[in-house]
């Protein structure tokens, strides 16, 4: 047990936190606009799990992490649009229509993948960045500035997006769509350009997501995101639909994530139990779910599709 | 368009939306297959004759829409009382699991007993994995859709839990293969076969299940407290129904019916055993999430669900003919399926459109009165009604606690 507990040993694992709640954080960020805008879009694993496979051949293939991110961000971009025209336009059940993009974006990155690659190569990884000064704090150091560039910059997506919903005439068209489409209607917001707008946003986002999972990884396979898509949507209800919450759930989930790995490479949970324990982030999620249901409300508008007189 | 159309017009025209759906997923698919580098032609003519070309592929596909069938009127009775089901294939993980623990731990008794016994431990296992979200929802305001996504991940575990732990198969701990499944389950379990070597009283229960499902919505008190809650909320709580316990009620049965699925699956199998790769699809070869296509394409109606499967299962038995045919990954067949589902609920919304504006305001179902007319709600849709799932978050939508 007592290895568990050493300070270096937790030290890695809170540093792997932040690692592993960065493509949960971008996800649910993404999800947050159109949610906030009223769509819900359940496909998002589907396109973390394109984007992935785009970001990871993209890196493969040219050796620049960077083209990997901006080639996840480019599917997910589309995709987004996609999910828009089923949702807004052809104004699908959107508890449903979700499932479909997942389950075309879990059997095309594989097919892809098997068609274009199929073996397992590594590909590089993002290049460490530390912070000049800050990074040789210790313990805190280690913890929150020995990280890559992306890591810096998922969180620094934090505030923008905040300024971005609570502060500026788009956040606030947002805002109104979500919660009260016919007024907005009235006063001449597009609801359907809002709407398009907000799943680019939240589809590109996870795609990028998608892709800085892979390339942190360094590796792509079947399935590989793990239902993690589905985590960051629970994610944007236990964060209330605030940028902030949200960024504590995704690091609480990257917290469990981290500990369960290392609790599982330490042999602390033995080798039977370790599907017992990968239940934990799915039951966290549900007793959050219940924790917070009855304090906050989902904007009015969600899942509802916009008929203008209606 | 729909002005000029008769009521006859628009009504095969409505039944013909959903098949027109999946003929241009499988156009998209023809496109994919193209870039593959394989005939699509040669695919798609595979495709009919692996699904219904011979006596053979039509029971192949009569079994694969055994599944679909059961889950699809679960799901309907689900979306007939506003609720999502998502969890059908968590739940028919957990009707597997409870049978196949039922007939390892029960003692060898006659099939006469053991049949209905595994039978009823499914269905208990499934209506357990519904009540959580359905409790959940009722009382708790949680969303069904993600907590029912979250009990599929848990139930996967689950299942990977006991298959490699207290339900493995001895002889896999000897031979030191481990591979993930139970022994061969008792003989007097196997469901009894009809004809042939494996056409068993699965695809018969599913069948029975849809005509009692519809006889439950149409023609019982029950059914009509289901149909209320999900038409409307408030007018239902107003005549007095239980709203919450309706909720839960929708959910445990759907989850039940799913539940029953994975039993037949498990006992209906070829190898008696319960096996997994360690996902989900691997055991229910995506019937949780194909189930609620085929549902939406019987028009959410019990009986037209039995047609609808029947295809369902021929495009999934076919697909795996295509597949083998042209040599592409078996992954393709998981992303056709992925486009199925869009195109077949994209397209949902027509159909809906075109029942509701005939004879009648469609403004009349939005405002949350009841339809008059039987039969026409019989073939509208969640759409017909105003409050919709998520929207009961924290809004006074359930009033006061009527236990």
């Amino acid at each position: 047990m007592s290895e568990v507990f050493t300070t270096a040993v937790m030290v890695a694992v809170l540093a792997s936190a932040i690692r592993l709640a960065v493509p949960l954080l971008l996800a649910a960020l993404g999800e947050t606009f159109g949610q906030r805008s009223g769509v819900l879009n359940l496909g998002v694993d589907g396109i973390m799990l394109l984007g992935a496979f785009t970001g990871y051949y993209a890196v493969l293939k040219t050796d620049n992490v960077w083209l990997g991110l901006l080639a996840g961000a480019i599917v997910g971009l589309i995709l987004g649009l996609a999910s828009a025209v089923i949702a807004v336009t052809l104004k699908a059940e959107q508890g449903i229509s979700g499932i479909g993009v997942f389950l075309f974006g879990l059997g095309m990155s594989d097919l892809l993948f098997q068609k274009l690659v199929g073996t397992p190569i590594p590909i590089s990884q993002f290049p460490q960045l530390d912070i000049p000064l800050l990074s040789d704090i210790p313990y805190i150091g280690e913890i929150f500035f020995q990280h890559s560039l992306v890591i810096y910059l998922a969180f620094l997506s934090i505030p923008v997006a905040t300024f971005v919903i609570n502060r500026t005439t788009f956040g606030m068209k947002i805002r109104a769509v979500g919660e009260y489409p016919d007024a907005a209607d009235t006063l001449g917001v597009s609801v359907a350009g809002v709407r398009y707008a907000t799943e680019i946003i939240g589809g590109t986002l996870a795609g990028i997501a998608g892709a800085v999972l892979a390339i942190t990884l360094g590796i792509f396979q079947q399935n590989l995101t793990n239902g993690a898509g589905f985590i960051a949507i629970a994610l944007v209800y236990f964060g209330a639909w605030r940028p902030t919450g949200i960024m504590l759930g995704a690091l609480l989930f990257g917290f469990v994530n981290a500990l369960v790995l290392e609790l599982k490479t330490q042999e602390i949970i033995p080798r039977d139990l370790s599907n017992i324990a990968s239940m934990a982030p799915a039951i966290i999620t549900i007793l959050a779910l219940v924790l917070v249901a009855r304090r906050f409300r989902a904007p009015s508008a969600l899942t509802k599709p916009f008929t203008r007189g209606k | 368009m729909s002005v000029n159309l008769s009521h006859q017009q628009r009504r095969i025209l409505a039944y013909s939306i959903p098949v027109l759906a999946v003929f241009a997923a499988l156009l998209f698919g023809a496109i994919m297959l193209v870039l593959l580098g394989a005939n699509p032609i040669e695919g798609y003519s595979e495709m009919f004759v692996g699904a219904f070309g011979s006596g053979n592929a039509l029971i192949a596909t009569i079994l694969k829409a055994t599944p679909l069938l059961f889950v699809g009127t679960g799901i309907v009775i689900a979306f007939r009382a506003n609720v999502i089901n998502i969890g059908a294939e968590g739940q028919m993980v957990l009707g597997g699991l409870f049978a196949t623990m039922a007939a390892l731990y029960l003692p060898d008794l006659p099939a006469i007993i053991m049949v209905p016994v595994i039978l009823l431990a499914g269905l208990a296992g499934g209506a357990l994995w519904g009540w959580i979200p359905g409790m959940l929802k009722a009382y708790y305001r949680v969303n069904e859709i993600l907590s029912t996504i979250m009990l599929n991940i848990v139930a996967v575990q689950l299942m990977s839990y006991l298959l490699r732990g207290p339900l493995i198969d001895p002889a896999e701990i000897e031979k030191g293969t481990r591979i993930p499944q139970t022994e061969r389950l008792m003989e007097s379990a196997d469901l009894p076969i009809i004809f042939g070597d494996r056409f068993h009283i699965g695809p018969i229960l599913a069948v029975l299940c849809a005509i009692a499902t519809y006889y439950l919505l149409w023609r019982t008190p029950l059914g009509y407290r289901l149909r209320a809650v999900g038409l409307s909320e408030h007018a239902a709580r107003y005549a007095g129904i239980p709203v919450r316990r309706t909720i839960a009620l929708a959910l445990t049965m759907s989850g039940a019916l799913a539940g029953l699925a994975g039993a037949v699956l498990v006992f209906g199998s070829e190898s008696h055993r319960m096996v997994t790769d360690g996902s989900t699809m691997g055991f229910t070869g995506s019937a949780g999430f194909n189930g609620i296509v085929a549902a939406l394409l019987g028009g959410l109606h019990p009986l037209w669900t039995i047609p609808a499967s029947f295809l369902f299962g021929g495009l999934i038995v076919g697909g795996q003919a295509l597949q083998r045919a042209v040599q592409v990954p078996s992954a393709l067949i998981v992303a056709l399926n992925g486009l199925v589902v869009i195109f077949v609920v994209a397209a949902d919304r027509y159909r809906v459109k075109l029942l509701t504006t005939d004879g009648r305001d469609e403004e009349i179902a939005d405002d949350g009165s009841m339809p008059l007319d039987d039969d026409d709600s019989a073939l509208g849709s969640v759409y017909d009604a105003a409050p919709r799932g998520t929207e009961s978050y924290g809004q006074d939508e359930f009033g006061e606690d009527p236990r």
